[in-house]
């Protein structure tokens, strides 16, 4: 179980160190994509068809927790928010998180259909 | 005695406490779906909402920024909602996705960002013209603060943006997470998000990691990784472009 979770941690250190590397490069006081790039990693390992690199299922049910421990965690998050702060800075900063959401909700379904229009354009 | 005794082992041991005050949190949300619902909202929405109801709550009891685990005793909730765990779970959500998708939608994933990006800056830096700022320092701050919360004060403070407009580029950050996180269960049907590849749009557009963690949680766990994989780029696009490019467009318009 200790396995799944140290490899678990492994990718997403390294996904980490990645990302604030890249940050570094772009000159951005920010972390690039990498928890993106730590899932990426843990996707090419758990898709790994190979017959000496299989996980065993131990291994997997230490992955297989922090999956499952993922929406408590967000609930928890939620509860941490600083929701109070959000309603109380006035009206400005309101209309434009409103706006920026609605706008982007919208953008969805076009986005979408010209993500597909390539695989059937029938 | 016996409360001085509680109040001390519930504090020292701060992280179990959050579980169980979590776990009961998700149980009584669990009920309230299938009771009060019957099923048809979701009981991790609920469970989101009544989260960001006791955050709220517990700003105003305290004062503080970080909702409910301002009170010494929930603490432990600041632990297990924070970024590092919750990037650990949402790593491990990744386990079992589907690779081809992620190589199908590639491209698109990639644009959804930039177009996330762009989206939400201009629709901030409009407002904040609207409402009467005209120095483009703010104005783009504000801007960046409508992509999340992050890019706001980064933006901010690499151009000099005084104290109280990075507050507000936060604030509309802030309030653009909490609404992602609610809203969108209810408005996954109208657009089409319920599937993998919309999923990953939906993540790059939107961009708010909590935002799009909590929402997708509400709407359908199986979406979980293809749209956090999109949208832990957002945040680092958003830095490099909202200072920079973003900001020299605005000073040209204004």
């Amino acid at each position: 179980m200790i396995y799944g979770v140290a490899l678990l941690s492994f990718c997403m250190l390294t996904g980490m160190f990645v990302g604030d590397l890249l940050g570094e490069v772009m000159g951005v006081q920010a972390n690039v994509g990498g928890v993106g790039i730590a899932m990426i990693m843990l996707l090419l390992l758990s898709n790994f068809d190979s017959k000496e690199l299989t996980l065993n299922p131990i291994t997997e049910k230490g992955i297989g927790f922090w999956s499952a421990m993922y929406i408590p965690i967000v609930v928890a998050m939620a509860a941490r928010q600083n929701v109070a702060g959000a309603l109380s800075s006035g009206w400005m900063a309101i209309v434009a998180g409103v706006v920026a959401v609605i706008a982007s909700f919208a953008m969805i379904p076009v986005l979408a259909r010209f993500g597909q229009g390539g695989q059937d354009d029938s | 005695m016996i409360l001085d005794v509680l109040g001390r082992v519930l504090s020292t041991n701060g992280l179990i406490t959050a579980f169980v005050f979590v776990g009961a949190l998700v149980w009584v949300s669990y009920l309230i779906s299938n009771k009060l619902t019957r099923g048809h909202v979701h009981g991790s929405a609920i469970a989101i909402a009544l989260g960001l109801v006791v955050a709220w709550y517990g700003g105003l009891a305290t004062g503080g920024s970080r909702g409910i685990a301002d009170l010494p005793l929930l603490a432990g909730v600041g632990i297990m909602g924070g970024a590092m765990f919750r990037d650990f779970a949402i790593v491990a959500t990744a386990f079992g996705a589907d690779l081809k998708t992620l190589k199908k939608a590639g491209l698109v994933g990639a644009m959804s960002i930039f177009i996330g990006v762009l989206l939400s800056f201009v629709v901030g830096a409009v407002v904040a013209v609207l409402f009467g700022y005209t120095d483009p320092v703010d104005v783009t701050t504000i801007g960046a603060g409508a992509a999340t919360y992050i890019v706001g004060p980064v933006t901010g403070t690499a151009l000099g943006a005084s104290s109280d407009i990075i507050a507000l580029s936060v604030a509309a950050g802030l309030t653009k997470s909490v609404l992602v996180m609610i809203g969108t269960p209810f408005i996954a049907p109208r657009i089409g998000l319920n599937n993998p590849h919309s999923a990953l749009i939906y993540g790059g557009l939107m961009g708010t990691t909590s935002g799009v963690a909590g929402g997708l949680a509400a709407t359908d766990p199986k979406l979980v990784p293809y749209g956090a994989m999109t949208a832990t780029f957002y945040t680092g696009v958003g830095c490099l472009l909202s200072p920079s490019v973003l900001y020299l467009g605005v000073r040209v318009l204004l």
